[in-house]
């Protein structure tokens, strides 16, 4: 019963959050096209059930998987797991951190595995290239780019590098990228940047970015629990043009 | 109605397996690393069972409703060749979407508390919530404009990359006078813009503009529109920090 009361809460909030999109198409079609939509009751039904399917997938979400996945960010960043031995005087260096690495990496490839709007937009690469572009193998490259993404950026923040110098150095690569791949994948590689972040990911890589800040001292969570979203959507860039050009030279050398 | 079940529960298992990495992550870091017992077991195993039921039902929303709209509007508007009616749809869809983005209005939030702690503004509420607003205008302003240029593009056909990259140098460029305390929120502002409703809608526009437009490879056209959209909110809220400043 209790459940039956949340999931409505979440699904109001979820149609709130919809309504602004809603109501531009519908003013559109009915005042600007004025043609009747197509297939009208399917195409209501759909948004129905994207509503239902978000709303549902939000509250299990806030049962399960953050409550869980923020307090391992905050118990592997804690000092007393980073260094048990508890001398204040040996100064933690970076590679006590390592767990917090692997963790930032796993976490990174299998919350973008599981995110909403990528699966949209490679279901949509797959139909619109014809198959040639596998919706699969599109969603594993992003997932590796966000690992590594999410990964480096841990890293900064434990060193505590100016976030540029990183942002900068992506940008190099992705020019430098951009005039060696297949053109056809640039388009879509540079989507992917921004597809990565959303419903599943932020929450548990900002946890995860505000325990690291909050813990090491000098780092403000302020300031320095900003920025791993960045580095999610940067290296997704670098990883699809990767595939693509890795792709490309397997069937050259066959 | 047999038919069906088979597809969904098919949807279900797909569904089943987007989520395995994260149990198994979940499971391994909870157990072999922290060696700690899964609290509230119950819990997980109904949340758990609402994601993946949540998932199917979105995904199976997706190709009927979302993918088709976005489409059909798309080719509406090419039959009616109005390109200013176009644009405005396009401006309105990205600010419209992007202005009620809960995440961006957490992140607004918390920025507008740095700013505080900062002294950039002053520490009282007022204050913090008239920088929280006007960081969330301009972040709506920036993606309604990307959507334009990103539509632009679409029916005139420039190459992507010069206007990406170009957007880039500017990011770089800005990044050297913009304050210090507004980088890390104006690169964080550019992931957080484009939420799980907007992107298939947007994605749909492209393809079915680019497929609708003589000339145009949708493959090629057809996407780009959401880098448009992480790109711009960069620019502007540096652009913001700079004028505050």
């Amino acid at each position: 019963m209790e459940l039956l009361i949340e999931f409505f809460e979440t699904l109001k909030s979820t149609v709130v959050d919809v309504l602004p999109i809603l109501s531009i198409i519908l003013v559109f079609q009915l005042l600007v096209i004025r043609r009747p939509i197509p297939h009208i009751k399917q195409v209501g039904f759909g948004f129905l059930y994207v509503l239902i399917g978000l709303a549902l997938f939000l509250l299990g979400l806030e049962k399960a998987l953050f409550p869980l996945g923020k307090m391992m960010a905050e118990q592997l960043t804690a000092p007393a797991f980073i260094n048990p031995s508890a001398l204040a005087e040996e100064a933690i260096n970076w590679t006590h951190y390592t767990w917090v690495y692997v963790f930032a990496a796993a976490i990174g490839f299998s919350t973008t595995i599981a995110e909403p709007s990528l699966i949209a937009v490679a279901l949509k690469a797959e139909e619109v290239s014809g198959g040639g572009i596998k919706a699969n193998s599109l969603r594993i490259a992003v997932a590796i780019g966000v690992a590594i993404g999410i990964a480096l950026g841990s890293y900064r923040i434990v060193v505590g590098h100016p976030i540029h110098y990183y942002i900068i150095c992506g940008y190099i690569l992705v020019v430098i990228q951009t005039f060696f791949c297949p053109k056809m994948i640039v388009p879509l590689a540079y989507d992917s940047g921004g597809v990565t972040t959303s419903t599943v990911t932020v929450p548990l890589v900002a946890a995860l970015g505000l325990g690291l800040a909050s813990t090491i001292p000098g780092r403000s969570p302020l300031i320095d629990g900003f920025g791993l979203i960045a580095f999610a959507s940067l290296f997704p860039i670098i990883a699809v043009m990767a595939y693509a050009q890795i792709t490309q030279i397997k069937t050259k050398t066959n | 109605m047999n038919q069906q079940f088979i597809i969904f529960f098919k949807a279900l298992l797909g569904s089943c397996k987007d989520l395995l990495p994260i149990v198994i992550v979940i499971a391994f870091f909870q157990f072999v690393v922290l060696q700690q017992p899964m609290p509230n077991v119950g819990d997980i195993f109904i949340g758990l069972l609402l994601v993946v039921l949540g998932l199917t039902f979105f995904i199976y929303g997706l190709e009927m409703g979302l993918f088709p709209i976005g489409e059909s509007m798309a080719k509406a508007f090419a039959r009616k060749g109005s390109i200013s009616w176009l644009l405005t749809f396009a401006f309105c869809l990205g600010f419209g979407t992007t202005v009620a983005e809960p995440s961006l209005i957490a992140v607004a939030r918390e920025a507008a508390t740095v700013a505080a702690s900062g002294g950039i503004i002053a520490a009282t509420e007022v204050a913090q919530n008239e920088y929280a607003n006007g960081l969330r205008y301009t972040v709506a302003f920036a993606v309604g404009l990307a959507i334009v240029i990103g539509v632009l593009r679409i029916i005139r056909g420039w190459p992507i990359q010069y206007l990406i990259l170009g957007g880039y140098a500017l990011v770089v460029i800005m990044t050297a006078f913009a304050p210090s305390w507004i980088i890390g929120i104006a690169y964080d502002s550019g992931g957080v813009t484009t939420s799980t409703i907007t992107v298939p809608l947007v994605t749909a526009l492209g393809v079915g503009l680019a497929s609708s437009i003589k000339g145009r490879n949708p493959m090629i056209d057809g996407f780009g529109l959401i880098a448009f959209a992480s790109l711009t909110p960069m620019i502007f809220v540096m652009a913001y920090g700079m004028v505050l400043s």
